[in-house]
This record gives structure tokens, C-alpha cells and sequence, in this order.
């Protein structure tokens, strides 16, 4: 420590600490420069994975674009042995497998975050928040095997043969019950989200201020009004944030659904029947695509499934924005 | 300044044992080669027993071999990644043409592929290739259809729908399923080929040997194919087989056997046969050879002799190991057939192997 210092510090006890060391650090703009620099170089880093994710996928794409054009996208056919490729059944497999999955999954996942942070008494909250943050860590295949030993038989056996009986005029819940098919994949798929959803839904709602809460019960809400109208608008995007990641991860989502979702490229009405999706056959036939053009196709796929990611997350926060007007009013 | 001195002789101490343990040898004396493979999932089992017991035969070689897929075995050997490929597949002429070199399939054991089924009691069932390609095809939909029943006379079969299970990863173990049935049925020649992965006309897709499995084990009706060790070691029902010969046979390790036995008085010289359909009375007509693929002229002699060694090995100490491991081996004509390509293997234009 040098006299100078040992002066400062001192001579002026009316100083906070805080303001101390600002003063003792003078104005470091170094630092401030330094800092700066290191984000613009992460941000640049990503920005260059995703340029290359998506040029790498282009270039390797292009045979299988030369050849079916436009009509890969639209085609039925999933041949490898004559090499007729169409993706069309993957999308349908992999959006509405995702429909079905996030449908079951907002509903819980919300309502066990609302469950947590509002309503439950304080012993109960950690051990439960606790429990379904273990569900998140369940390996992918574990839920897969899960899948075709439990439910998929379960399905065949209680759940479709009711469903069939009861609501068998929907195009829904037409055909034989399989127990394997999109119903089992949308199932498993909102099992897996709902931990995502719950976890970080409960984070936000901890995260608004009580004086919200105050201010609603103040004026005579009751807990149910003070949640609707006082913290869940509040919360708002946070939540929209928790249940795009759980989208994120139905869209993406590769070995539990394979294993349980039939693996048929086929667009059916019906939630029986099997399906396909994209992540699905790129785990399934890219270890052994041995011809180019069969590769190329995969890739295309990926790249795809690239797309139809940013669209569905790009519409999901359209939806939210168009429909979350009549919230603003309350919150503003 | 006393710090500085501190941390740079910490530095440099640290400096000196990175250097000694990067300039001592791994752990013996010896110097290990390390031999890179790549390829084929299904004798995955079997080539990393062999590697465990042939370090004791020679301890200066170790192997590592990635089990990725026959596709990317194909592929790395043909872009000289890897030292060896494996395959379960034989690789088409196009392919050999990409090569910058002489490719040479050495068939290393065999495997067999079983037609499993879920029905009450689970009897005993045996069908011809014809009704087994009509089945999968989708034109034979219930359990007691009369063309099953006339080839299973006493026994009962219910009235539930057959329910296919097949493959949904690419796989070696759907291209000899498909290609048995190729041979036995033009009507699937034409509609469907073969293939690693297939467009299947009727069925539900299970991922691997255990989805597949599952999907039959929990599906009453269900009926779908499996590898034999599988089967076997998973107690599930596999149907016999009509053969070339007209005999209903079992799948076994030797019925496995008889099948390249069967095939090999007129073996093509390249070792590129298809062992589906084979002839033979005890032959078990659903078999087929994995191969290595290797470079008929070894870009590196050490490497190479080394490579031409284990081979040798194989085909003949290595064989012993097959029973444990529900493999069949190869039969003795085969192995003779075998010893004579092996000896081809050359760096340069000099054969890598010491006549014996």
C-alpha cells in the first residue's frame, strides 16, 4: 500500500466502500473496453458456428437439391433403394408429433410452475421442484425403453381401444391400436418437456417482485386473481422463454421418439397410426447411407429440420405477440 | 520480485516434467502400433474379443476399432482414414471404382438373420421364402391365412392380424433379410429391392435389434427379423426356414456354417457373395458373411505385416472365440480359400507375408 492510498482511504470515512473502490480505481475504461471485446468475440463465435451449421448443410445438401428441387420438400416417397427422396412425412412427423407433445405439455408444465411458486406450502416446494428437475436428467434412451416396454402396451391395451370407442368419430382416433405411433411420441415428447417447462417457469414467477403480489391482494384479489392478473402478465416473457425451450426440445428430440413413434413415412389423420420424424431418420439411416445422393438427402433433411425449427419458433412468438395484446392493457 | 522468481521456478520445473513423461514410452519398453478400424455394428462383438486376446499374441500391435456403420466403414477406408474397414455388406462395383486403390473383402464369420413372431403358446412355425416375401409385402395380413396354415399343418393358428416389424436404422441385418427375399420373390425384387434401409410396403419400424424385439415381444400377432445371437440369447421363437433344397431348417450356428460350406465350391474369387438362398440340405437359407476390407497393396510396411498377421490369426485362432460369442464360423474350405487371398496382400509389389 502506498502513503497516497493509506491517505485516501483514511481521511474520508464518510465514503461508502462501494464508492471507494471506484474511486480507487479510477475510471478504468481499459476494462470496460476489455469486457466489451470479450462479448462482441463470443457473440461473433456464435454468430460463425451458425453461418457455418447452415453453409456446411447447404453445400452438402445441393446434390439432393439439384435432383428433386422443390418436390423434396413436397414428395411422399422415402425410397433409399431407388432413390426417390421426399421429406414431406418427416415434416408432418416431426411438427405434429412436437403439436401433440407441447398441447399435453404448456398445460402441465405452467401449472406445475404456478404450483411451486404461488401455491404450494414451503415444505413441500423444494422436494417437489427437486423431483421434477430429475425428470429433465432422465437420458433420452431411458425414456425410449420406457416407452416401448410401459406405455406403448399401455396405449395398445386401455388408453387407444377407449379413445377409439369414445371419440372414434374424430379422424383422430381412427385405425388399429398399435401402441407405437404419434400418440405414444407426443406423449413421451410431453413427459420430457414438462420438466423444462416447470423448472424454468417456477424461476421466472420467484422472480417477480412481491410487491406486485402485495399490491393485487391489497386491492382484494383473491390468490387465483393475484397470480392471473398480477404476476403471471408479469412473468410473461420469461414463461414464453420456458416454453419455447420445451418446443425447442420437442422439435429436436431424437432416440426416445424413434423409439416409439413406428418409424413409417406416411402422413395419416389418425394419431394411431405410426409416423416418422426428421431427427428420427437422420439417427436411423445416416450411419449407413453408403451412395451420395442418399447422403445428400439426409442433409437436406437436417437442414430442414434447421428450418422448420426457426419457422415454428418464429410463429410460435407471433401467436404469443398477437394474442398477448389484450394482456398488455392490464400490465401497462 | 520474490514471487516472480517462485512461479517461474514452478514453471519450469513443471516444464521439465511435461518433457520426461512426453519423451518416455506409454508403459513398456515395446513400441505399440496402433492399428485404426472402422465399419460395421453387427461383429462388433466378436472383433473386440479378438483384439483383447490378440494383444497377448503380439503386444506390439493394439487395435481401435469405431463401430459406426458399415456406410462409414465403406467410407473411410475408401478415403484411407482408417487402416481397415468392415462391412456387412459386400461393396457394390461403383463403390470398389471410387477406391484409389485394390480393395479385398475378407469375410471374417458369420451371422444369421431369424423370423420371430408373438403369437399364443408361441408353437413352432416354418415358412417358405414365397410366403415370407408375401407376408412383408403385405398380401398374407392374418395368422390363419390358409397358405400359412398349409405349410404348418396341426398347428392353431388364431385369427389376429399379422403386425410387421422390421429395421428402422440402416442396417446389415435388414440388407440380408431384404435380400433373401429379393431371391426367393421377383414381385419384391421389383417393388422393393435391397438395402441397408428399404421402403417397406406394411409395418411399424423398431430402432436396433432390441426395438425390434420389444415391438414383436409386446404386440400380440406381431411378427419381425432379428439377428440369431439376438434371438438366441433373448429366447425369442424363430421360425424354420424352406432352403434351396426344399428342407424346412432351423437357424444355428452350424446350419449358419453349412450355408457358406454350401456356397463355397463355386466362391467368386473376390469373396463378393451373397449367402441368402444357398445351397446345401442342412443349409439355413437367411446367412451371410461381415467382411474387413483392406488394401490389397498396404500403404506402409510395418503396418501392413503387421495387418496380414492378424488376419492370419483370425481366420484361424480367431475362430475359436465365434461359439462363445453366437457367431458362426467359417467353414474349413472357406478358410483355405482365405489363406491364399491373404498371401496376395503386398507393400510394393512384395508379398507382406512369410510363406510358410
Amino acid at each position: 500500500m502506498s502513503e497516497a492510498d493509506a491517505r485516501r482511504g483514511g481521511g474520508s470515512q464518510a465514503v461508502s466502500l462501494p464508492r471507494a473502490f471506484f474511486i480507487a480505481s479510477g475510471r478504468n475504461v481499459w476494462g470496460d473496453r476489455l469486457f466489451q471485446g470479450c462479448l462482441y468475440a463470443v457473440i461473433a463465435l456464435f454468430l460463425a458456428i451458425m453461418v457455418g451449421m447452415v453453409g456446411a448443410l447447404v453445400v452438402e445438401s445441393l446434390p439432393a437439391a439439384r435432383r428433386f428441387g422443390l418436390s423434396f420438400v413436397f414428395g411422399l416417397e422415402w425410397d433409399p433403394v431407388q432413390e426417390s427422396f421426399g421429406a414431406l412425412p418427416f415434416i408432418y412427423g416431426t411438427v405434429v408429433s412436437a403439436a401433440v407433445g407441447m398441447a399435453l405439455a404448456v398445460p402441465l408444465g405452467i401449472g406445475a410452475a404456478i404450483y411451486l411458486a404461488e401455491v404450494a406450502p414451503f415444505p413441500v416446494r423444494a422436494p417437489v421442484g427437486f423431483l421434477i428437475e430429475l425428470l429433465a436428467a432422465v437420458p433420452s434412451v431411458v425414456y425410449g425403453l420406457w416407452g416401448i416396454f410401459v406405455l406403448a402396451p399401455f396405449l395398445r391395451q386401455w388408453v387407444e381401444p377407449a379413445l377409439g370407442s369414445t371419440l372414434g368419430w374424430l379422424p383422430l382416433f381412427k385405425g388399429p391400436p398399435y401402441g407405437v405411433g404419434m400418440l405414444a411420441a407426443g406423449l413421451i415428447l410431453s413427459v420430457m418437456t414438462v420438466p423444462f417447462i416447470a423448472t424454468v417457469g417456477r424461476e421466472v414467477l420467484l422472480a417477480v417482485p412481491n410487491t406486485q403480489r402485495e399490491a393485487a391482494l391489497a386491492l382484494g384479489a383473491t390468490s387465483w386473481e393475484t397470480t392471473r392478473v398480477a404476476v403471471l402478465p408479469y412473468g410473461r416473457s420469461g414463461l414464453i422463454g420456458a416454453v419455447l425451450l420445451g418446443l425447442g426440445r420437442a422439435l429436436g428430440e431424437t432416440m426416445a421418439v424413434t423409439m416409439v413413434i413406428g418409424n413409417r413415412p406416411e402422413i395419416s389423420a389418425s394419431l394411431f397410426a405410426p409416423g416418422y420424424t426428421m431427427a428420427s431418420v437422420l439417427a436411423n439411416e445416416f450411419t449407413e447411407a453408403t451412395s451420395d445422393l442418399y447422403l445428400s438427402a439426409l442433409v437436406e433433411i437436417g437442414l430442414l429440420l434447421f428450418v422448420v425449427t426457426v419457422l415454428v419458433n418464429a410463429l410460435a412468438r407471433l401467436l404469443v405477440w398477437t394474442v398477448g395484446g389484450a394482456v398488455k392493457g392490464i400490465r401497462e | 520480485m520474490f514471487k516472480v522468481r517462485m512461479i517461474a521456478r514452478i514453471m519450469g520445473s513443471a516444464l521439465v516434467a511435461l518433457l520426461l513423461i512426453a519423451a518416455s514410452p506409454p508403459n513398456s519398453a515395446v513400441a505399440q502400433t496402433l492399428m485404426n478400424g472402422a465399419g460395421a455394428t453387427f461383429p462388433y462383438p466378436i472383433y473386440s474379443k479378438w483384439f483383447d486376446e490378440y494383444i497377448k499374441v503380439d503386444p506390439s500391435v493394439r487395435f481401435n476399432y469405431q463401430s459406426i456403420g458399415s456406410g462409414g466403414g465403406i467410407r473411410q477406408i475408401t478415403e484411407r482414414t482408417v487402416d481397415f474397414g468392415a462391412s456387412d455388406g459386400p461393396m457394390t462395383d461403383d463403390q470398389l471404382k471410387k477406391a484409389p486403390g485394390e480393395l479385398l473383402h475378407i469375410p471374417t464369420v458369420l451371422g444369421a438373420v431369424v423370423a420371430t413372431y408373438n403369437l399364443p403358446g408361441n408353437p413352432k412355425l416354418q415358412f417358405t421364402g414365397e410366403l415370407l416375401a408375401d407376408i412383408f409385402l403385405g398380401k398374407v395380413t392374418s395368422w390363419d391365412d390358409d397358405r400359412i396354415k398349409s405349410v404348418n399343418p396341426g398347428v392353431r393358428l388364431p385369427k389376429t392380424p399379422i403386425v410387421i416389424v422390421h429395421r428402422s436404422d440402416g442396417s446389415g441385418t435388414t440388407y440380408i433379410w431384404v435380400d433373401y427375399l429379393c431371391k426367393v420373390s421377383k414381385e419384391w425384387e421389383g417393388k422393393v429391392g435391397r438395402g441397408t434401409s428399404v421402403k417397406w410396403p406394411v409395418g411399424l419400424g423398431g430402432k436396433g435389434n432390441e426395438g425390434v424385439a420389444g415391438q414383436v415381444k409386446n404386440t400380440p400377432g406381431a411378427f419381425g427379423y432379428v439377428e440369431l445371437a439376438y434371438a438366441i440369447t433373448n429366447k425369442l421363437p424363430a421360425a424354420a426356414i424352406r432352403n434351396a433344397a426344399g428342407k424346412f431348417v432351423e437357424a444355428s450356428i452350424e446350419s449358419t456354417t453349412a450355408a457358406a460350406a454350401g456356397a463355397a465350391s463355386n466362391m467368386p474369387a473376390d469373396f463378393r457373395v451373397s449367402l441368402t438362398n444357398a445351397p446345401g440340405d442342412s443349409t439355413y437359407p437367411i446367412a451371410s458373411f461381415t467382411w474387413l476390407l483392406v488394401y490389397k497393396d498396404q500403404p506402409d510396411e510395418a503396418k501392413g505385416k503387421l495387418l496380414v498377421k492378424f488376419l492370419w490369426w483370425a481366420i484361424h485362432d480367431g475362430q475359436k472365440y465365434t461359439a462363445d460369442l453366437l457367431y458362426a464360423p467359417l467353414p474349413m474350405p472357406v478358410v483355405k480359400q482365405l489363406e491364399a487371398k491373404i498371401r496376395q496382400i503386398t507393400f510394393q509389389g512384395k508379398p507382406l507375408l512369410a510363406s510358410r
